[in-house]
């Protein structure tokens, strides 16, 4: 699941700015693990930068699921 | 207190108060409680009573008036408690009430002994240990919510979740929180929100309420449904103080609706300025990283020498060492040649040759003299020989005997005989004559 990965991709990124930070790296890996790390900032940036949610109401008919947006919502909104 | 004495009221009163307090310190009372008022102060207002009488009594908040202290009982109009308290009275207004410490419930409703029962049960079964709840996820991408579709309580969530997470979707799993359909209803919609597989966490939320209200979240079927769920369960029915089956069973219990809102979600703000932060760090470390590596760079190449720069340097070190040994060898070769003609010409000087000369020249002179000195010491010699010869001649014997003289010689050694001692008859005897010889023998010797 993809909310698996977003705080993976934090604990990941956390643990490159740590290496990083030690400067203890051959230039290479350096160099890929900054790119790395570039990659799961625009990755978690994005995850977070979904705007529009949805509100949704599950409806059960004969054993069947269906959802449709949640009428009140509206009153919930500044 | 003598008749005379007037008292003003509120010295009565204030008298009155004395001797209530000193005459009931420690009360047991017990009854129904009545007008039961909660103002803002806290502190609970309500009178006690029993089928003929009745007293005012306060509850005060510092006294421990604590609902979550007694989770099973609740104060309300009707409830019949015991209480511990002492009478005080309030004297602008003239009345007197119970200062309640403590209380008690009198007798437990068949609702609350269920609820303890099926509590104690479900616990005895370990279904609210602490090792079957599950971890929430961090952040949840849709929440299924399980509530009254109308009300405060879904406002509340959305409200919170809207503000912490905008971008996170939620899912209404209506149901009716209240009533003898609730738990049925509840039920079906904790299955469906499991059925549809759209929620990664659920919320069972309902607003406060009596224990009758909240009788749906105490339902053992219910309770079993939320143990076996696999999606993580957060309850927040009722209030702070509000316990039920449900809130144990749960994987996590919010105090309120919103406190489960924010429970589930993440604060979104929070989270993007960890990234923001994470970024910074990390375009900071590889700048300095880099400027590290630039500067190591930069100092190598500082000392980094082209090897053909090292050959000049010996070239010319080499070109040194053979000017300053030729100039050694040099003038070492200058003062062994001077020292040599000093030797040569010491040498000369005192070469043998002149002595030879010298010596050659006094051999010569020496010669010629020895031969001089030879020559006339001979020419001397010869007259001397010529003279002494002549001499000789005249002093010969022969010229003596020729004259008529011997020489009478003893034989046989040849003796000349000048005189007769040591003769004797016989000898013989050599007579030398002028002219020859004579052998002769003594006869006879007479006369010295």
């Amino acid at each position: 699941m993809a909310k698996e990965k977003f705080e993976d991709a934090m604990d990941k990124l956390e643990a490159i700015v740590r290496e990083m930070e030690a400067g203890q790296m051959p230039l290479d890996s350096a160099l890929k693990s900054f790119e790395e790390g570039i990659k799961l900032i625009r990755y978690c940036s994005t995850r977070l930068k979904d705007t529009e949610r949805r509100v949704e109401q599950l409806l059960a008919s004969d054993d069947t699921l269906t959802t449709r947006p949640f009428a009140n919502e509206g009153d919930d909104e500044p | 207190m003598q008749m005379k004495d007037i008292l003003t009221v509120s010295q009565l009163n204030d008298h009155i108060k004395a001797l209530l307090e000193e005459a009931f310190t420690s009360l047991w009372v017990e009854g129904e409680i009545s007008n039961l008022r909660r103002p803002g102060s806290g502190h609970i207002y309500f009178s006690l009573k029993d089928d003929k009488s009745q007293i005012r009594a306060v509850y005060f908040r510092p006294y421990g008036y604590n609902r979550a202290r007694s989770t099973a009982f609740d104060l309300e109009d009707g409830a019949k408690i015991l209480c511990r308290a002492r009478l005080s009275a309030y004297q602008p207004r003239g009345e007197y009430q119970l200062i309640v410490e403590s209380v008690e419930p009198l007798g437990i409703g068949a609702l609350q002994k269920a609820f303890e029962q099926l509590k104690a049960r479900l616990a005895s079964e370990g279904l609210f240990d602490d090792i079957h709840k599950k971890a929430l996820p961090f952040m949840p991408a849709r929440i299924g919510v399980i509530t009254s579709p109308s009300g405060a309580v879904i406002r509340d969530i959305l409200h919170v979740t809207r503000r912490r997470f905008p971008s996170v979707n939620i899912l209404i799993a209506p149901a009716r929180v209240q009533g003898t359909e609730a738990a049925g209803e509840i039920l079906q919609a904790l299955r469906h929100l499991q059925k549809s597989g759209l929620v990664d966490v659920i919320i069972i939320a309902r607003g406060g309420g009596s224990l009758e209200d909240l009788a749906p979240f105490n339902d053992e079927v219910l309770a079993r449904e939320i143990f076996r769920c696999s999606i993580p369960v957060i309850s927040a029915v009722g209030h702070e103080t509000d316990f039920t089956i449900c809130d144990f069973v749960s994987d996590l219990r919010a105090p309120t609706p919103s406190a489960a809102a924010e429970l589930a979600v993440p604060q979104r703000s929070q989270l993007l300025a960890d990234v923001n932060d994470l970024q910074q760090r990390l375009t900071a470390a590889k700048r300095r990283y880099l400027d590290e590596q630039r500067m190591r760079l930069t100092s190598l190449q500082a000392r980094f020498k082209d090897p053909r720069r090292f050959l000049i340097d010996f070239q010319l070190h080499l070109d040194d060492l053979r000017e300053r040994l030729e100039r050694a060898m040099n003038s070492a070769g200058r003062f062994r040649h001077d020292q040599l003609h000093k030797l040569k010409m010491g040498l000369r000087h005192a070469s043998p040759e002149r002595r030879v000369r010298e010596k050659q020249i006094l051999l010569a002179h020496l010669e010629k003299s020895l031969h001089n000195f030879w020559q006339s010491d001979t020419a001397a010699r010869r007259e001397r020989l010529i003279r002494n010869t002549a001499l000789i001649e005249s002093l010969s014997p022969l010229a003596v005997l020729q004259r008529g003289y011997s020489i009478t010689r003893h034989l046989p050694s040849y003796d000349v005989i000048k005189h007769t001692g040591g003769l004797k008859p016989d000898d013989r005897l050599s007579i030398t004559l002028a002219r020859g010889h004579i052998e002769a023998r003594v006869e006879k010797i007479s006369g010295e």
